[in-house]
């Protein structure tokens, strides 16, 4: 078997190793352990153990579901946007979140789960998304608070991922976290004409960071010592960094552009830390995230049944389409390769 | 308040006209975010809706300012196509509005990407876009005519139900020269014929200037669910007098 | 819950005149004419192509990670077919 350095030989990497014997599945966790180990990537028909894959397609199902929920709150406000650039500018994120979710599905299809089992079970209740969609939009103000600080704390966690062992979802976040970083400076942009704009427009601004800050802060999940996913996660390099670190990292980030908004954000305690050289922050009521994640936010009822039947009204249309596609298969369309 | 546009030209009359269609075409696309029976689908109606208000900025930068005349005109004011505000029903009837309307306006920034007039930089993108549109409008009619029977149903009904709405776009628009518009519209009956024919459809008969009065839209004329959508859409800028956003 | 089984296509994009195309990602489309617009929506809003393949995932046949030595190995020990095997005395050039 080719070690990591004798493979610079010739040619690029290759996957990882696999034992000549089908049977040996010991081997076969070596050598995943081993691939892992040297920062190799995992691809779609590499031996995984099952409990990756069934990792994988958990997380890989919760972000992408996360994405089109996600869509909700804001296209609550593409209709009253309150001039035409935000308009097309909010439009063009909502697009970007169906986009993303169209990513993200792709890559857990190729775990061997199809984008209806998974769709099927979002709609059972049975997958879980992010619980930060079960808030309410109340202002337009809600849709810049969103974008600097919920995208801003989605973009902390993603960036890790482009990194992740698993080679689909790591391309995926890629293309993904490109695209986030215009979400998170267009949310920046107009909570800041908010700040500078009328007294009213201020007070709205302030409102919804108020409501957001430690909605987005419980998005890094449990803290490390409760987190049941974790450490495993962790070893298998799917995650890279634990989910207080991510928080702290977000934290500090935002102190200082909250300062540069003229914004304030809600926590008493939130003071710099000369001797860790991070900003120590209130601690966050967990009770409520339990709360939420466990069907009783604000919104849960309203955003699945929303997806539901969006998903019910358009059956007949996706059927159509298949019939359609049934009768005229044997029609030769198109150009070929050019 | 009624903003009166800065000058009370014919190009103003007709920049006002087609950028009211775009805008409000855009605005009814926009509401299916979120709500598109497939999730490629969203993604696609969401760019004709961004190509839309794209085209819809700059032609009521045209006419003035375009946030005070999306935001601040009564609906009186307006003067897009009674078609276009029409509200989307299920998908089948926002196809039959994105065919009438897409070919319509494919042809029509076709001949005025062709002059020298005042439009023609603008319709030389435009009817790119709206070729795109068209195609998109045609390959669903195709699939839901020739799909299922429920869904040749649905779009039987949508394409009748929409065509009382049609014959208002070939009424000249004031401000736009060189526009043959009784060849226009015989032109966009032949394609829209085709398109529905090889979709299994028929094209809907009867009068198509609605029940009472022909190009009432582009007068200022609208139906009642366009009071609604226009409440919806400028109450927010209209709360806060002066604002910047 | 109904099932209609759209396809999967693999969805390969030319990024510029030039250049090969190369795999984007996937998607779900009906039949080969949409999966091409649904393409273009998706994997190209922001200018990245200038031209588009898409092919049933079903049609793509891979070669097995179990197969990988006897497929790839043997290219592994022949670094005569690389340029940098080459020793060539230093001033010469244009090789």
């Amino acid at each position: 078997m080719a070690t990591a350095a004798a493979r610079d030989t010739a040619g690029g990497p290759t996957a990882y190793d696999a034992p000549a014997d089908p049977g040996d599945t010991a081997a076969f966790q070596r050598a995943f352990d081993a691939a892992v180990a040297a920062d190799e990537r995992i691809e779609p028909r590499d031996w995984m153990p099952d409990a990756y894959r069934a990792t994988l397609v958990r997380q890989i199902a919760q972000h992408a579901h996360s994405e089109i929920i996600g869509m909700q709150p804001e296209a609550n406000w593409i209709t009253r946007a309150p001039s035409l650039r935000r308009k097309a500018i909010l439009m063009a994120k909502v697009q970007d979140e169906a986009g993303h979710g169209l990513y993200l599905y792709s890559a857990a299809e190729t775990l061997g789960v199809s984008r209806d089992e998974l769709l099927d079970k979002l709609h059972a209740g049975r997958q879980k998304y992010s619980s930060i969609f079960n808030y309410p939009t109340l202002t337009w103000a809600d849709v810049g608070a969103i974008g600097w600080l919920v995208d801003g704390a989605a973009i902390t966690n993603q960036v890790p991922l482009c990194r992740c062992s698993y080679g689909p979802y790591a391309r995926a976040m890629v293309r993904v976290c490109k695209e986030e970083s215009f979400h998170q400076r267009q949310g920046y942009e107009m909570l800041l004409a908010l700040s500078k704009g009328t007294p009213e427009q201020h007070a709205m601004a302030q409102d919804a960071v108020d409501r957001w800050w430690w909605p987005s802060l419980m998005m890094f999940g449990p803290p490390d010592d409760e987190s049941q996913h974790s450490a495993q996660s962790m070893a298998w390099k799917i995650k890279r960094h634990s989910n207080d670190e991510l928080r702290q990292r977000f934290v500090d980030i935002c102190v200082p552009q909250a300062e540069s908004l003229g914004l304030t954000l809600p926590d008493p305690d939130l003071r710099w830390n000369e001797e860790r050289g991070h900003h120590d922050f209130g601690a966050i009521d967990w009770s409520e995230f339990w709360d939420v994640l466990k069907g009783n936010g604000p919104c849960n009822d309203q955003r699945l049944s929303r997806r539901r039947q969006a998903h019910e009204e358009g059956a007949w249309v996706r059927e159509a389409a298949a019939a359609h596609a049934a009768k005229h298969r044997n029609d030769t369309t198109g150009a070929t390769r050019a | 308040m009624t903003t009166t546009p800065a000058a009370d030209t014919a190009v103003t009359a007709a920049a006002l006209a087609l950028g009211d269609d775009a805008l409000v075409l855009s605005h009814r696309l926009g509401e299916w975010a979120g709500h598109a029976p497939v999730l490629e689908e969203e993604v696609a109606l969401a760019n004709i809706a961004l190509d839309l208000l794209g085209q819809a900025r700059v032609l009521l930068s045209m006419a003035g300012d375009e946030d005070e005349l999306a935001f601040l005109r009564e609906e009186r004011a307006f003067r897009n196509l009674q078609l276009v505000e029409q509200p989307n029903g299920d998908f089948a009837h926002t196809i039959a509005r994105q065919l009438y309307f897409s070919v319509y306006q494919h042809l029509l920034h076709d001949r005025l990407a062709s002059g020298d007039g005042p439009f023609a930089p603008l319709a030389g993108k435009a009817v790119k876009e709206a070729a795109y549109h068209r195609d998109h409008a045609e390959q669903w009619t195709l699939r839901l005519g020739d799909g299922t029977d429920e869904s040749h149903a649905r779009m039987q009904a949508a394409v009748d139900a929409l065509w009382r709405y049609t014959g208002e776009m070939f009424q000249p628009v004031e401000g736009i020269d060189g526009v043959d518009w009784p060849g226009l519209e015989s032109t966009w009956r032949d394609i829209v014929e085709d398109v529905l024919g090889r979709a299994t459809l028929t094209l809907p008969e009867g009068p198509r200037t609605g029940a009472w009065r022909a190009g009432a839209g582009r007068q200022g004329l609208h139906t009642e669910p366009f009071g609604r959508m226009l409440a919806e859409m400028q109450h927010l800028h209209r709360s806060h007098p002066g604002a910047t956003w | 819950m109904t099932h209609t089984d759209w396809p999967l296509w693999e969805v390969f994009v030319r990024s510029r005149r030039g250049l090969s195309h190369t795999h984007a990602g996937s998607l779900h489309a009906p039949d080969a004419e949409l999966a091409l617009r649904n393409a273009r929506d998706l994997y190209t809003r922001r200018g990245e192509g200038v031209s588009i393949w898409v092919v049933p995932s079903s049609s793509i046949t891979a070669s097995s990670p179990d197969e990988k030595d006897p497929f790839f190995e043997p290219a592994a020990d022949k670094p005569y077919r690389h340029p940098t095997f080459y020793e060539i005395p230093e001033g010469v050039q244009h090789l």
